[in-house]
Formats: structure tokens, C-alpha cells, sequence
């Protein structure tokens, strides 16, 4: 398994991390001139000579998911959007590339905006050729400043050297690229609500269909993808299908960039094969520090339930978490020792997505506040019987699929209700006297 | 009208580069937030009839999003994490600490006016946890200690 190893010369990315394999140790972006002696912009010269079909024909082969948090396979998104020329009006098409990244646990699209702009740009001019796009649009959140300088300067470069602009490489097709940072909330990463941000609107999701595809930033044909979904195109641009998905364990393509945080001796990030285990990349963190036992782990950020030490063996993978009671959401592991209580942790994840949260739809407004206050009395030692009933309610009625507006209030309750489910009795405990882990009762 | 000629500048240009000034309304509170720290009623007002849209429009935008500051703030904002990866590394002391030195809470300043300090997860940081983003350029430091805060604040964010 490879991590963020140091750039390797002129060969072709050494096939287990293809996405960070070139960044420097230090982060510091290549410079145009350094990224094209990489290899850079090879992938968009060979798509631009390819028809947009055949490109998202390969990406689809590639089995390309989005690293977003849904896992939607790429090219089925892409393929939504219209052909030039079938829309009614005028104006361009987008394409939307999210770097929104705030969800607790989730530092992965930090670093490839900071050290690996070109490799952004590359995946987007390749992206926007498939889809027919005639804008991008990096939206950064506001505190990557370094993400932000880092795409703004390397944009600039590679319009001086027409890889941006009119008519790129001499193929006729021509792309205009620009930076949006955003200005905090986290609901502004959710795909409809970024485009009323960018139209200079509240961050509040929009109703689906029409789709972004049909109807999307100022009424036109939009894609949004993630900052790490679109750095793995060009690789898959260079080096074939067959190749990309060979780089994974599972039917699910190529690597991943996989964050690991909480109670583990060297948080880091980890490019590794897409269905790698948690085992393993705790392992590569030096082990689960705190007592060094490890009672549970969220495999996809602050939205994914609960793993315990028995599904340390599950390739992490969309599919194969979704299969084992979790969702594999950013693909960001939250570990937890023994000494780390599971109640406390959700009471944080509760306490942001109530914070973060549009506050449009009512479920969210008034359940999510609800439901921190009590995970929040539960920890204090303040909370009564009844109380797990409202939790136990509020996780069965509103974490369901559709009775929200959007998928945020959904994923809030996914941590609570498999806390409720798997914990129980650990919930329970804290009514005696509030925390028993931090009393040192456990 | 009040607002500095070069910020007014800046927001007509802000509205050729993002294609409109509904889509540069958040660009605009961006640039007077960076010229003066914080979005006062006056200046908000102003850009409205910069851009042309109506006061109402433009503070609705501006009252929604988190890191758009509608008070005035100190000279160092310290967006501290108070997600769970921070919380399990010991953001909680670290948290207790800072308050204890500024002798402030969250969303308060100092009454020197040096700093605010402001909770927010995540600030992407979480291999370096507990951390913080500090400043007008945000940079992420971490991990934080309660120990380390004193060198950190006197070193000057």
C-alpha cells in the first residue's frame, strides 16, 4: 500500500497512487512547466482527440464512483447531460466541480486543491469535454485559502498556455475555468444547493427533478462533481479502463483517498485500493491509540453508522459498507478506542448538522436541535427515559430516505440510529449520572 | 455614499467576472469582509446600490453564511474545530484553555480587540486534530495543546 510518496520522476504514476503520487511531501503546487514534465496534460491532449462519447464510454468502463459521498457512478451522471444543441436557449453549459469538503472527519479534497491544481484542472477539462461543458466552476470553501491561491494560479498558467481558452490544443474546443470560494455551511456542498449559492441565493437544496442536468446554475445543463472524482479522471484518461479498475480490489474502480482520524497514533491520509480494509488502514496509522482497543469506527464521516471491531475486514467500498449497515459516504474513517464514547461523538456530528443545516425544511429546523440537546442532557447526565424514546423516534421517523427535503437530515440520523442500535445500552448507562466512560465507570 | 473608490472598483469587476451581480453579491460582502473585517449595515447598504439589487437581497445572503461576519470581529479570528475527530484528540482542553487565556467564549472578542474566537467544524484538518484555522489568510494549525496555545497566541497568529 502507498501513501503520499514523493513525485517519481518522469515514469507513469506507479499504479497504486496515481492521485497523490506525484505531490510534493510539502504540498507546495507544481508549477506548469513541473506538472507537464510529469506527464501533465497528456490525458486531455489523448480525450481531446477522442469524441466526447468515446471518453465518458471509457469512464463508464473504468466503473468510476463518485467520491462526493453517493457513489453515483460518474459517467452515468455525465450522460444526463444534452447534446449541444437539444436545449432550447442560449448560454453555456456547466460543469461544477464541488471542493465544498466540511463534513467532520473529511480533509481529503484539501489536499489534492492545494498540492495537485493542475491534476484538478486536467480532470476538469476532460470532464467538461464529456459533458459537453462550456464553464467550470471550482467552488472552494472559503478555509482552504491555500486551495484557493494554489487552483487561481495554476487556472492563470494553464490559460497562458492555451491548455484553458479558446480553441485547446487546436481542437476546437474551448473551456473557461474560474474559482468560487464559498462562504461557509455545509449544506452548500449538496448539489442543488451549491447552484443557489452560485446564483447568489441562500444555500437551500432545490427540489428534484427537474434534475441539474436539465435545469441547473442559471438554468442550464449542469454537472457537479467532486475535487477528487474528477482528479481520478485523467488517470483514467492515460491509462486505460481495464487499468483503472484493476488498480481496485472490488467491482468498484481504482483507489481512493482515504482520510483516517479520531483515535489512531498517525492521522493521515491514505491513497490505497478502492475495498481496502479498515483493518489495514489502521494499521497504517500505527494502530488505535487512546487504550488501544478499538470499539467502533464510522467509515465514511460524520453521516456513516457505526462499525465495530467484527467488520474490520470489510472492503471499504461503497457497496460492501452499504452491505454491512454503514455507508461509505467520503470514504473518511472516525476511529474510536475504548476510552472514546460513541454518544459523545454523535452528540458533536448532531450538534454540526443542526448548525448546518439551510433550516428550510422542518424534520431539520427542529428535529436536528432536538436531537443535540438530548444527546448533549444524555452526556451531562441530565436526560430521562423518555428522552431515548424521542431519539429512537426522531432517528425512525425522519432518518428515513424522502421525509426531508434533502438527504442532509437522513445522513445526521445515520451515526444516531446505529448508536441506538448497536449501543443501546451504553445510551442507556448515561442516564445514571451522565457519561460513564468519562467517570471511568467503563 | 462612503465606500472606498477602490472597493466599489472591485465589486463592478467582481460582477463582469462572475457574470451578474446576483452571482457577485457574495463576492462583494467578501471584498468590504477583507478591506475591513466584518459587513457593517452601511457598507452592506452600499454595495447593494453598487450592485443594484435591493438591501434586503444582499443582507439575506449575507446572514446565511457562517463565514460572512455581521459584527465586528477582532484582529485574529480563531475559527476553532469543535467536530468529533477534534473532540477525540482533545479539542475539549484545548477549547477550555484558549477560553481561559482570552478570558472570552465563542462568538466573543477580546476587549483589547486582538481576538475572536469562533467554533466551527470541520476546518479539514482532522490528521492534525485538535485544530484550528487562524487569521485573515485561515491557516490551519494543529494539533493544538493546551500547552502550546500560550507559545502559539504569543507568537502572534
Amino acid at each position: 500500500m502507498t501513501g503520499l510518496t514523493p513525485p517519481n520522476g518522469l515514469a507513469p504514476p506507479n499504479g497504486l497512487a496515481p492521485l497523490t503520487g506525484r505531490a510534493r511531501p510539502d504540498r507546495v503546487p507544481h508549477t506548469l512547466a513541473e506538472w507537464q514534465a510529469l506527464g501533465g496534460y497528456g490525458a486531455v491532449a489523448r480525450a481531446l482527440r477522442m469524441t466526447p462519447r468515446e471518453v465518458v464510454d471509457m469512464v463508464a468502463e473504468a466503473h468510476l464512483n463518485g467520491r462526493g459521498g453517493a457513489g453515483f457512478p460518474a459517467a452515468h451522471k455525465w450522460r444526463f447531460m444534452p447534446e449541444p444543441g437539444t436545449t432550447p436557449g442560449d448560454g453555456p453549459s456547466y460543469l461544477i466541480v464541488n471542493g465544498d469538503e466540511m463534513e467532520p472527519g473529511a480533509f481529503k479534497d484539501r489536499l489534492l486543491l492545494e498540492a495537485l491544481p493542475h491534476q484538478v484542472i486536467e480532470g476538469a477539462t476532460i470532464a467538461a469535454y464529456g459533458t459537453h461543458a462550456s464553464e467550470v466552476i471550482v467552488l472552494i470553501r472559503d478555509a482552504y485559502r491555500g486551495g484557493i491561491a494554489a487552483m487561481q494560479r495554476a487556472i492563470a498558467e494553464a490559460e497562458a498556455a492555451g491548455l484553458l481558452g479558446q480553441n485547446i490544443l487546436g481542437s476546437g474546443f474551448s473551456l473557461r475555468m474560474r474559482v468560487h470560494p464559498s462562504a461557509g455551511r455545509y449544506i452548500v456542498g449538496e448539489e442543488t444547493a451549491l447552484i443557489e449559492a452560485l446564483e447568489g441565493k441562500r444555500a437551500v437544496p432545490r427540489k428534484r427533478p427537474p434534475f441539474p442536468a436539465q435545469v441547473g446554475l442559471w438554468g442550464r445543463p449542469t454537472t457537479v462533481n467532486n475535487v477528487e472524482t474528477i482528479s481520478l479522471v485523467p488517470h483514467i484518461l492515460e491509462h486505460g479502463a481495464q487499468w483503472f479498475r484493476a488498480l481496485s480490489r472490488t467491482e468498484e474502480g481504482g483507489t481512493k483517498l482515504y482520510g483516517v482520524s479520531g483515535r489512531v497514533n498517525r492521522p493521515q491520509l491514505i491513497e490505497a485500493p478502492m475495498g481496502t480494509t479498515a483493518r489495514e488502514l489502521i494499521d497504517r496509522c500505527g494502530g488505535v491509540s487512546g487504550n488501544g482497543v478499538l470499539r467502533c469506527f464510522q467509515p465514511g464521516g460524520g453521516a456513516s453508522g457505526f462499525l465495530e471491531p467484527g467488520d474490520l475486514d470489510v472492503p471499504l467500498d461503497f457497496g460492501h459498507t452499504a452491505r454491512a449497515g454503514s455507508m461509505f459516504g467520503t470514504g473518511t474513517l472516525i476511529v474510536l478506542d475504548q476510552t472514546a464514547c460513541p454518544v459523545g461523538v454523535t452528540a458533536r456530528h448532531m450538534r454540526f448538522y443542526a448548525r448546518e443545516s439551510c433550516g428550510w425544511c422542518t424534520p431539520c429546523r427542529d428535529g436536528l436541535p432536538w436531537a443535540a440537546r438530548i444527546l448533549d442532557a444524555l452526556e451531562e447526565g441530565t436526560a430521562t427515559r423518555s428522552d431515548l424514546d424521542v431519539l429512537a423516534m426522531t432517528a425512525a421517523e425522519a432518518g428515513p430516505r424522502g421525509r426531508s427535503f434533502c438527504d442532509l437530515m437522513g445522513g445526521a440520523m445515520g451515526p444516531l440510529a446505529s448508536l441506538l442500535a448497536r449501543f443501546g445500552d451504553l445510551v442507556a448507562a448515561h442516564l445514571d449520572g451522565g457519561c460513564p466512560i468519562r467517570r471511568g465507570m467503563l | 455614499m462612503t465606500l472606498p473608490a477602490d472597493l466599489a472598483t472591485r465589486i463592478r469587476a467582481a460582477v463582469d467576472h462572475d457574470g451578474s451581480p446576483q452571482a457577485a453579491m457574495l463576492e462583494a460582502l467578501r471584498l468590504i469582509q477583507h478591506a475591513e473585517g466584518w459587513v457593517s449595515d452601511e457598507r452592506l447598504a452600499e454595495a447593494a446600490e453598487v450592485l443594484g439589487v435591493g438591501v434586503a437581497e444582499l443582507e439575506n445572503l449575507a446572514t446565511f453564511y457562517s463565514l460572512i461576519f455581521r459584527r465586528p470581529v477582532g484582529e485574529t479570528v480563531i475559527l476553532l474545530c469543535d467536530g468529533a475527530p477534534c473532540w477525540l484528540n482533545g479539542g475539549d482542553a484545548v477549547r477550555d484553555a484558549l477560553f481561559a487565556r482570552l478570558g472570552i467564549g465563542f462568538g466573543q472578542t477580546t476587549a483589547d480587540g486582538r481576538y475572536t474566537v469562533i467554533n466551527m467544524a470541520c476546518v479539514g484538518g482532522c490528521d492534525r486534530a485538535p485544530a484550528a484555522v487562524v487569521g485573515r489568510d485561515r491557516r490551519l494549525v494543529g494539533p493544538l495543546s493546551p500547552d502550546g496555545l500560550a507559545a502559539l497566541l504569543e507568537g502572534g497568529l
